[in-house]
């Protein structure tokens, strides 16, 4: 169907970007909030408002600037770019509303400066999402790496400086090292580098390159934390929650994700790889990561360190999907964007009320808990089901299509391979709920008066919560989308 | 008038430097605008002459009337315009920058400075512009003997550093007049296309074998071609800083273009990568120079040092991309001419400033700095980031087509270097940013932080973040309008038998 052409996602994109000169210059801190307010807010909206047209099956595309011979800065919002640009710019009014709990609850310094790369890595978040090529994306990916820096280093000690050297790293010196290569390589051998349904690579490539080629991309898009790339995730909790919460749960890491599935689907495409049997390949690769991160998490302490390893297995859920090249994989995978962002979120926004009202990082001193805090706790357990896959969580959509996806694939070993990690899931997260609530009185570290965080922090884990489980009981519009990304 | 443009181009800034010079005892206080003016006057009429260009294809201009090959003839056609117009533009700005350095270092020197200054933007863009070998010697050595007098202004080691300058620049130069020589007995013509047309039969000649390998490595010296480079780094560092922002940026790309404009022009691709097929030794040496300069750039402890020997891994890019000798090498090889001149420029104003708040660029005095000096450090991530190439800067394209141009010769020596020296410039820059922003250590954590005092701003005057910052949104604009550069510009002045 004709495109419609509209300059709206560059406005999306440009919209918390703007607002960083007003963000530097407010002198008054409620000022400032209620710009990060209006920015994120109007951002949501202008989103929300191609949803009919995409929904419709049309694309809305806006270009910018020819920069290569067959080339443009360009931007195209389909079904997929859609799905993740509304489970971004919905969580970041949330994960603004936390920030301000959680930054002036524990008093933090620079608040001005981490407000503005919020704003700046919303922009690229949403930029990538709605990119129309590879090299457009990975513009996109590589100002999200360098605005998400000095977020991940916020604290400014030594142990920041440490973690934010890994991060740099693992993400740009594989985006430099690998997809920079990949990308001039794919360029080479086909003249374009614009996503298409079918994918815009040679049919006519040696089968070897290819596969190279593909396996380049895979590992290259190191914020998908596809083991054995996946170290600089935990490092990067150092990092103050609500960025935990939103960018290393939702933004950065699913921006990997994403890359990915545009590699599998419009830069390979469906048939290709089914013809070159690598779907399989790349399918196993991510069942290894889902396997070893949930045995990694069962052995943390470090509550954000668990979630860390947690969402890397998740992740590869999401890769794993879409390398099964059948309807349900797709969808199934597509839509545990959407799924997991709320219930990872929500556990990131637990992990950081309770370092807010008990300043405690680590499970084992989260012993009756519950009794303190349990409008906390009672939203943690809904985020764990969500994770877990168990109604009524939204988590359960996405789990279900995978495993139909795995049917129809023929996959058996993957099938198990998605049960056993539903068990080791429920393994690591069930216990922290069960002794939160449950516990004897000696063993409590905890009074039993309710201490909850403000409600700056308690309001939007309650949201959040709530959410998961109104997306299972109405997924609309993320099944919606996915099912149309599918083909 | 606009068909006087090339002539224009450089005898107003040569008369001017005259005015400038007696200003200089006159009323000192002149000197800043006449050569504001001059400079300005070139830049209008350089981006003119791209302008006609674009339009209407090649221009030629026989100086006082005199026709070709007695007389000397200025050739402009798509590949010098660019050239002229990013000498033009990158002399003017740095200018601007120039003032607020001079009052404060030597302002009893301003006349002589803004003089020699004027007249080695003068030698460059005749340089560029001309079309005869002989008077392109003349007038390198107008920048080169200038550029001397500019380096030794600076303090402490800066003379010695433009002694050194001075053998090896003498060398060079004297290899390339040498080349020429050669060029002339054999044909008995100075006219570069004149040249040309009498080459082809002699092509199997020693005479002119011997001629093109000693003028390149005169070029090279010139460019400080690795391992041809020691003496730039000094040269470049002690050089007082609105120097080092000059010099650094315009000298090394100028000799690229002269490079490229005597293999493409005088000898022709045909007889440079078909009769004698010395690209791929080139091509090697390019990578040995791209990797050599990055990891001498490691071991400096002082960012403008460092810069230093990233001008000298940045001249392996361009001559490594042109010895490719295919089309997408051959662009970027030109695209980086203009975006090197620009990052350079952007990464020696930026340390400029921090020498001028700071006393020097050494580490101990980065701690702190994202603090003190916001805008200044800004420009300078930009400015880095560009360096590493990371889109839309106009590093990123360059890169982009030399990565093209390494992959379509099957050259992946070249690929891998590039790649390596993008991922040192990620540790060489963050190195710096980290220095910057985590230290002195411990202190800015906590709630306290911003209470106690430490957070004074203390930026460089307007003056020099004005330039500097034009410089920095330049890299971006002039990465998102590279289509335009590519295509209008560059993608006629590849040779035709390019590919």
């Amino acid at each position: 169907m004709e495109p419609l052409y509209s300059i709206r996602p560059l406005i999306a994109v440009l919209v918390s970007l703007g607002v960083v000169p007003i963000l530097i210059s407010s002198r008054n801190a409620n000022v400032r909030e209620a710009w990060t307010f209006v920015a994120a807010g109007l951002k949501f909206l202008i989103v929300l408002s191609m949803l009919p047209t995409v929904l419709e099956g049309r694309t809305v595309v806006c270009t910018l600037a020819e920069v290569l011979p067959g080339v443009a800065f360009r931007l195209r919002v389909d079904a997929l770019g859609m799905l993740f640009a509304l489970v971004a710019s919905s969580l970041w009014i949330i994960t603004s509303a936390y920030s301000i709990g959680y930054m002036r609850g524990l008093k933090e310094h620079s608040q001005t400066r981490y407000f503005c790369f919020f704003a700046v890595a919303l922009s690229a978040t949403i930029g990538a999402a709605f990119s129309a090529n590879l090299f457009t994306l990975y513009l996109f990916y590589e100002m999200l790496s360098f605005a998400t820096y000095p977020l991940v280093t916020h604290h400014q000690d030594a142990e920041a400086r440490r973690s934010g050297r890994k991060y740099l790293l693992y993400i740009v010196g594989a985006s430099i090292g690998l997809v920079l290569p990949a990308m001039v390589l794919s360029y080479h051998l086909s003249g374009t580098l614009e996503f298409s349904g079918q994918g815009f690579l040679p049919r006519s490539g040696s089968p070897f390159l290819l596969g190279i080629l593909l396996f380049i991309f895979l590992f290259g898009f190191t914020k998908a934390a596809i083991m054995p790339l996946h170290a600089w995730l935990p490092a990067a909790m150092v990092a103050p929650t609500p960025v935990s919460a939103l960018l290393h749960a939702v933004a950065v890491v699913k921006v990997g994700v994403f890359c990915i599935l545009r590699v599998l689907t419009e830069v390979f495409g469906l048939d290709l790889l089914a013809s070159l049997h690598l779907g399989t390949a790349v399918a196993y690769v991510a069942a290894f990561t889902i396997i070893v991160a949930s045995l990694i998490a069962l052995t943390q302490n470090e509550l954000k360190r668990l979630l860390a390893f947690s969402t890397i297995g998740q992740l590869s859920y999401i890769v794993l999907g879409v390398a099964l090249l059948s309807p349900k994989g797709l969808t199934g995978g597509m839509v545990h964007i959407a799924m997991h962002a709320f219930g990872k979120i929500t556990l990131f926004f637990c992990a950081g009320a309770i370092f807010v009202a008990t300043g405690k990082k680590h499970i084992s001193g989260m012993v009756g808990i519950g009794k303190q805090m349990p409008v906390t706790m009672a939203a943690f357990f809904v985020g764990a089901l969500s994770v877990i896959g168990l109604p009524p969580a939204g988590g359960f959509l996405s789990k279900w299509y995978l495993v139909l996806g795995t049917l129809q694939a023929h996959q058996w070993p993957l099938l198990v391979i998605l049960l056993v990690s539903s068990l080791l899931n429920a393994a690591y997260f069930f216990p922290i709920v069960y002794r939160a609530f449950f516990c004897q009185e000696a063993q409590s570290l905890f009074q039993n008066t309710t201490r909850e965080a403000p409600l700056w922090c308690l309001v939007p884990l309650v949201i959040t919560a709530v959410c998961s489980i109104v997306l299972f009981f109405s997924p609309f519009p993320f099944l919606r989308l996915a099912e149309l990304a599918a083909p | 008038m606009s068909e006087h443009y090339p002539a224009l181009l450089v005898i107003l800034p040569l008369l001017a430097s005259f005015f400038i010079s007696a200003a200089g005892w006159l009323r000192p206080a002149c000197c800043f605008p006449l050569a504001v003016a001059a400079l300005g006057a070139s830049l209008l009429v350089s981006l003119g002459l791209l302008s006609i260009v674009i339009g209407g294809g090649p221009v030629s201009y026989r100086l006082g009337g005199w026709a070709p090959p007695w007389g000397i003839c200025y050739q402009v056609d798509h590949l010098n315009a660019l050239v002229l117009a990013v000498v033009s533009v990158v002399g003017f700005i740095n200018l601007t920058a120039a003032r607020t350095h001079v009052k404060k270092d030597f302002p009893e020197r301003a006349g002589p400075f803004y003089t020699l200054y004027v007249l080695f933007v003068t030698g460059l863009l005749g340089m560029v512009v001309t079309g005869d070998a002989f008077n392109l010697y003349v007038l390198l050595e107008i920048a080169a003997i200038t550029g001397y007098a500019l380096i030794a202004m600076g303090k402490g080691r800066a003379p010695l550093s433009s002694l050194n300058y001075i053998f090896m620049g003498t060398i060079g130069a004297c290899f390339y007049l040498l080349g020429v020589g050669y060029l002339y007995i054999v044909t008995g013509s100075l006219n570069m296309e004149d040249i040309a047309r009498l080459l082809p039969p002699l092509h199997g000649s020693k005479v002119v074998t011997v001629a093109f390998v000693i003028m390149m490595v005169g070029i090279w010296l010139k460019m400080g071609f690795f391992p041809l480079h020691a003496w730039l780094p000094n040269a470049y560092t002690y050089a007082p800083s609105p120097v080092s922002s000059l010099v650094a940026p315009l000298m090394t790309k100028v000799m690229v273009y002269v490079m490229i404009r005597m293999v493409v022009t005088v000898f022709t691709v045909d007889y440079a990568f078909g009769v004698l097929g010395l690209n791929e030794a080139v091509v090697w040496l390019a990578v040995i120079a791209i990797v050599a300069g990055s990891v001498l750039a490691l071991a400096e402890k002082d960012v403008k040092r460092m810069l230093t020997f990233i001008v000298v891994a940045e001249v392996g890019y361009m001559v490594g991309g042109f010895w490719l000798g295919n089309r997408p090498g051959f662009t970027g090889a030109v695209l980086h001419i203009v975006n090197d001149a620009l990052m350079t420029l952007c990464l020696f104003l930026a340390v400029g400033n921090i020498v001028y708040a700071k006393g020097n660029s050494r580490w101990e005095s980065l701690p702190g700095l994202f603090r003190t000096m916001p805008w200044t450090m800004g420009a300078l991530v930009v400015g880095a980031l560009s360096i590493i190439g990371v889109p839309p800067t106009c590093g990123f394209f360059s890169k982009w087509y030399l990565l093209l141009g390494a992959i379509q010769g099957g050259h992946y020596g070249f690929l891998a270097a590039l790649l390596f020296s993008s991922l040192v410039s990620v540790v060489l820059f963050f190195r710096i940013f980290e220095m910057g922003y985590f230290e002195p250590l411990g202190a800015p954590h906590g709630p306290t932080h911003g209470q106690d005092g430490t957070t004074t701003v203390r930026e460089a005057p307007l003056g020099m973040l004005a330039p500097l910052w034009i410089t920095a949104l330049g890299l971006i604009l002039v990465g998102l309008y590279t289509g335009q550069i590519v295509g209008r510009v560059i993608r006629h002045a590849v040779p035709a038998m390019m590919f």
